[in-house]
């Protein structure tokens, strides 16, 4: 049977990873074709890597970059968020896939809508 | 009193003098084709009487950072001095293919590509080393993107000013304020880089964010 894998990865998973290990993980999948949904989603500076490193990846013919959308983290406004502000922002979901097979068609803040190409 | 007083500004201004003698360093960031390097001409063409860079309707037409330091913006009756960095677009996918539709044969387009996936690594590196940000957004375009999304929320996480610039407002298409609606936590201008409308007030929002 033809199609794109699609896998949904659990927060759990990518907790375990340190920070280039998960990077790592993610343009490995997304070049093997796969799409990923992360349910907890990348920090702000983990997506400035991910774009940094898949730069390095970007080869004609062969790897266009990836799609990717979250939607807007929401800052911590809990007491222990504003007591340690450590971790004032908590990530969303992110959709990541390779630009060649995934398109955004829209986005706004609670909703990303994607198409899925297999061509 | 008024000794006192006196003497207390003096003191304060000696240690502000000694110790906080670097400019702040702004970056302007955004999409390519937003208009960074139309408002960083803008900019350096009001303050210092020349320009940044060339630019052009062909995305990544700036595909290294440049940077101006010392740039003296006067508004409100005070000054401010800046480093201005006016950084290559954002993206996170480069085709090569789409510099080929627009008239370019496939070596050049390749090298153009390369280029600018160098570009787009050097602008990444720069967030780290800044003191604020201009994020420009074409007001014809949807504000909701990645580059967008991944910029406002690295100055959140760092607690670091950022002042929205929604360009291209001499443009019918343009919507400002769906980009006001998209990120109302961050303050706002809405600008023509090209025409220089409202371009005081940018300078007021500089002054305020970065000053």
């Amino acid at each position: 049977m033809q199609g794109i894998q699609m896998d949904l990865v659990s927060e759990d998973r990518l907790a375990k990873m340190p920070p280039v290990e998960k990077i790592r993980f993610i343009i490995d999948e997304v070049k093997s074709g796969k799409i990923l949904v992360l349910e907890k989603g990348l920090t702000p500076e983990e997506e400035a890597t991910l774009i940094e490193m898949t730069m390095t990846q970007i080869q004609p013919d062969d790897f266009a970059g990836i799609e990717m959308e979250s939607y807007p983290s929401q800052t911590d406004g809990s007491f222990l968020g504003k007591l340690f502000k450590k971790s004032p922002v908590r990530t969303r979901l992110t959709v990541i896939g390779p630009a060649n097979k995934l398109k955004t068609l829209k986005k706004d803040r609670d909703m990303i809508s994607a198409l899925v190409s297999n061509k | 009193m008024g000794v006192i007083r006196s003497f207390r500004k003096n003191f304060s201004d000696f240690f502000k003098k000694l110790f906080n003698k670097k400019n702040a360093r702004i970056g302007i960031y955004g999409p390519p084709n937003a208009g960074k390097t139309t408002l960083a001409n803008r900019i350096l063409r009001d303050w210092t009487g020349d320009a940044m860079g060339s630019v052009s309707h062909i995305a990544h037409e700036t595909r290294r950072a440049r940077r101006r330091e010392g740039v003296t913006i006067k508004s409100n009756g005070g000054s401010i001095s800046l480093d201005i960095i006016d950084t290559p677009g954002l993206a996170t996918k480069i085709d090569f293919h789409e510099f080929m539709e627009l008239g370019m044969d496939e070596a050049e387009s390749k090298r153009r590509a390369k280029e600018a996936t160098e570009g787009v690594i050097e602008a990444v590196k720069w967030l780290e080393n800044l003191d604020g940000v201009i994020l420009v957004m074409d007001a014809t375009e949807d504000p909701y993107t990645q580059v967008n999304v991944t910029v406002i929320g690295n100055m959140e996480a760092r607690s670091l000013p950022l002042l929205i610039v929604a360009n291209k407002v001499d443009l019918p298409e343009s919507s400002p304020s769906t980009i006001r609606d998209a990120f109302p936590q961050h303050p706002m201008v809405a600008i023509s880089a090209l025409e220089g409308k409202n371009i005081d007030t940018f300078y007021d929002e500089i002054a305020k964010r970065f000053g």
